[in-house]
């Protein structure tokens, strides 16, 4: 236990104690804006922190942690370099997809990219025969397309008496000779999916699945009997005596023939199922198959069942997909990128500080304040919801910067208005407020209401730039009706406490006056 | 005192000075390569790179690797410092296979490649088109949506089309500016229209909105206070006062963006520097074309509604 993991726990702490405190002291408004904005910059600063360790609360004190929230920023692509690819169906225009589909498709992707140990890899579908994929830190999008659009190779192997667990990466004779997995099942959309012939046998190994493969392969090289060319169909059926689903496959004639021949001479040893290099499950032979189709049997469950039997059906992916566009970016590049927008957004957030200061004045300190917790809230929610930074996100953010001072100037201008026509500072700074809030709004709505157009087009042009720029520059004016106002209302009174109208009168350059020459 | 409602006249002219040759330029642009700015391969389709070579690189080298694998119109460019041996590559849509052998042929044959800082995009022409259409679309609905703002923003006031109408005007001033810019910057420096240039001229348009509502704001404010002053006047008085918001405002964004522009990178300069233009036309549009517009139909100068205003005084 740090104090950065425990600080949750202590804000929170804090969080009741003020509540209590102000239910007991009744402490004017502006005590109450401030306790709440101390509050929420305090743990905007811890999940801003660069080393901030998450949230993770074990209830149960079983070492596992109910909630486990990682709080990192995500960067995009173009930040954290990487290949982007857009995939489409590759079918005519206008023949629907059967349902559930993509979604397979998108769930075969994502195991395939997870086994390759790819850091926070995206795919996600596009419209309804879209899929985008992004893996950062990829820069050879033949070699992202490769893995996507694999067909997988399906072998039957002799394991000999000592089969392998299932989840082993095994290498086969077949697979080392051609190098790589190579495409092998032909997908057969017209594929009869009842598997209606009785089985003649039922290999029992007991096969646990969802191959782990993070092994190395290593080992003896196992030899390949078959691939996965002489199944016809393979399908998910419920067996009630076991009560637990099974894999039933019907072979093509030529399968029929050589998987008969097979079985025959090894009756008793163990024919292994391997996908793209791992076991998913190595039955023993108990008598010979020669009736054209068998079952496979572990421990699935329907989902995994479902699975194998998909992989086994088409070799790969349900549906053949074609590359729409890809997109690569060198990560030294986008590290630059990172480096150079941090340093444009330091600068310039300085020059709008001093320009605030400089201009305005006691009220210039306020809106400073304002303004930094205005950058520190923004900068937290991006990432602890999180948002995908990516270079126009980064530039929406900055312009909401720009725009985020836009609600001051509007209400200091008014304040200055005010004084200059004799009113009382207190008067003043209630009329600049209350004035200036319908401009604010409005201001601020309409652009609010682009980026909700540019976020609802954004899908399907400039993968994702738009939508990126579009999120924070909204957020950024959202958070800003905040800060700009509740926010820097109540700086403002405790930094004008000091003062009066005397001393305002005398120094009109406190509050950025010029004393006027009549 | 500023004199914003008088001189109206000169302010239409500045204006027309701009807009003008943006205007020849995109008829230039759409003569030559037909269409009025140059568009990216977001909505044309093709390919991009964006290579860095870690030794010297020649066109030649780079022409023969491309027509190898059939493109023979690849746009080759050097960009930068010459030291940096960075070249650009425009050609039509390669597969990845493609994209593959000409990495491969260039590394080989023509200098050794840093990955590590190259881009490599490629847009398959049917997506293009939809983009396009995306885009069209976008523009269509944000139009309606600011229509519909305006129309919301001004329904109390008397005279609610003229400000409805003279901030349409304002907001169809930037994009003339911004779209004119951009062809010439395209026939001069090959400058091209990404899905993003799109983002900057919607936001352009949402700020440049966002400043006459602002001052319209404040003249409907005015108005009955000042009965009895000319038309003109408090238009004057009216500017007067918001001028310092306006401007303090505008200044606050340039900031920023100039801060982006000088330290921010290559790959977002274009859009950083079209929404810097973009947003100075707001500022101007919203202080000297919406407001004088407002009087000039006041005034009952505008021919077609001209005797329409003159039946309403």
């Amino acid at each position: 236990m740090t104090p950065l993991t425990i600080f949750p726990l202590v804000w929170l702490a804090l969080c009741v104690i003020a509540i209590v405190a102000m239910v007991l002291l009744r402490p004017s408004r502006h005590v109450v804006w401030l306790v709440i904005i101390v509050l929420l910059v305090a743990i905007s600063v811890w999940i801003a922190l660069p080393n901030n360790p998450g949230i993770k609360v074990d209830l149960n004190g079983d070492g596992a942690p109910e909630i486990d929230k990682p709080i990192s920023v995500r960067q995009g692509l173009d930040l954290a370099g990487g290949v982007r690819v857009l995939l489409q169906a590759d079918v005519p225009p206008n023949t629907t997809l059967p349902a559930g589909a993509m979604s397979e498709v998108q769930r075969i992707i994502e195991e395939r990219i997870n086994a390759t140990g790819t850091l926070e890899p995206v795919v996600q579908l596009r419209g309804d025969r879209r899929i985008i994929v992004e893996l950062p830190g990829e820069v050879d999008p033949e070699a992202a397309v490769k893995l996507i659009r694999q067909t997988a190779l399906l072998e039957f192997v002799d394991f000999g008496n000592n089969p392998p667990p299932a989840g082993t990466i095994v290498q086969t004779d077949l697979a080392k000779s051609t190098g790589e997995a190579t495409a092998t099942a032909e997908p057969t959309t017209s594929a009869t999916v009842e598997a209606t012939t009785e089985p003649t046998s039922q290999p029992t190994a007991e096969a646990t699945t969802a191959p782990d493969a993070t092994a190395t392969p290593e080992g003896p090289v196992y030899h390949t009997v078959m691939t996965g060319d002489i199944l016809q169909t393979a399908d998910v059926t419920f067996q009630r005596t076991i009560n637990k689903p099974i894999v039933s496959f019907v072979l093509t004639p030529k399968g029929q023939e050589e998987f008969g021949k097979y079985t025959t001479e090894h009756t008793g040893q163990y024919l292994g199922i391997v996908l793209d290099g791992v076991v998913i499950s190595a039955p023993r032979i108990n008598e010979p198959i020669t009736g054209g189709s068998g079952i496979i049997q572990g421990s699935f469950t329907l989902d995994e069942a479902t699975t194998l039997a998909t992989q086994l059906r088409y070799g790969a992916l349900p549906v053949a997909l074609k590359v729409e566009s890809t997109s690569t970016v060198g990560p030294t590049l986008g590290k630059i990128s990172v480096d150079q927008s941090i340093r444009a957004g330091i600068i310039g957030i300085i020059v709008v500080l001093i320009f605030i200061l400089v201009y305005y004045r006691i009220p210039g300190i306020a809106a400073a304040l304002a303004l930094l917790t205005f950058a520190v809230l923004n900068f937290a929610i991006y990432k602890f919801i999180p948002i995908t930074m990516t270079l126009p996100a980064i530039i929406g953010f900055l312009i909401s910067v720009g725009t985020a001072v836009d609600g001051n100037i509007l209400i200091f201008e008014r304040m200055k208005e005010e004084l200059r026509h004799g009113a009382s500072l207190r008067r003043a700074v209630d009329a600049g407020f209350s004035r200036a809030w319908t401009s604010i709004r409005d201001s601020n709505f309409s652009t609010i209401i682009i980026c909700a157009v540019l976020y609802a087009f954004g899908t399907s042009f400039g993968a994702g730039a738009v939508r990126g720029f579009a999120v924070t520059l909204a957020l950024g004016l959202l958070i800003n009706l905040f800060t700009a106002i509740t926010v820097t209302r109540t700086f403002l009174h405790f930094i004008l406490m000091p003062l009066n109208d005397e001393t305002v009168a005398s120094k009109p350059w406190l509050m950025g006056l010029v004393r006027e020459a009549a | 005192m500023f004199h914003i409602a008088e001189r109206r006249k000169l302010w239409f002219l500045i204006s027309a000075l701009v807009i003008i040759p943006g205007i020849i330029a995109m008829v230039y642009s759409t003569i030559t390569y037909g269409t009025p700015v140059r568009l990216s391969i977001d909505f044309t389709g093709g390919s991009l790179y964006e290579v860095k070579f870690q030794s010297p690189a020649t066109e030649q080298g780079i022409r023969k690797v491309y027509n190898s694998v059939g493109e023979t119109d690849a746009i080759i460019q050097q960009l930068g410092d010459p030291a940096d041996n960075r070249w650009q590559i425009r050609a039509g849509t390669l597969s990845t296979e493609q994209q593959d052998s000409v990495k491969q042929a260039l590394n080989t044959q023509v200098a050794p490649i840093d990955t590590s800082q190259s881009t490599f995009d490629v847009v398959d022409p049917t997506i293009g088109r939809e983009v396009t259409i995306a885009a069209i679309l976008a523009v269509i609905a944000a139009a309606i949506v600011i229509l519909g703002f305006i129309w919301i923003a001004f329904r109390r006031v008397p005279h609610a089309v003229r400000y409805g109408a003279a901030a349409i005007v304002a907001m169809l001033h930037d994009v003339l500016v911004t779209l004119g810019m951009m062809s010439i910057l395209g026939i001069f420096f090959g400058w091209e229209v990404d899905a993003l240039f799109l983002t900057a001229v919607l936001t352009v348009v949402a700020f440049s909105i966002q400043d006459t509502i602002v001052i319209f704001d404040r003249i409907r404010e005015n108005l009955p206070k000042y009965r009895n002053e000319p038309f003109e006047r408090v238009i004057d008085r009216s500017m007067l006062e918001v001028i310092h918001r306006s401007l303090a405002t505008q200044l606050n964004v340039v900031f920023i963006m100039v801060a982006i522009l000088l330290f921010g990178g290559p790959t977002i300069k274009h859009f950083i520097a079209i929404l810097l233009i973009g947003m100075a036309s707001g500022t101007y549009s919203s202080i000297f074309n919406a407001v004088p517009v407002l009087v000039s139909w006041e005034k009952g100068e505008i021919p077609f509604l001209n005797r329409r205003a003159s039946a309403e005084a």
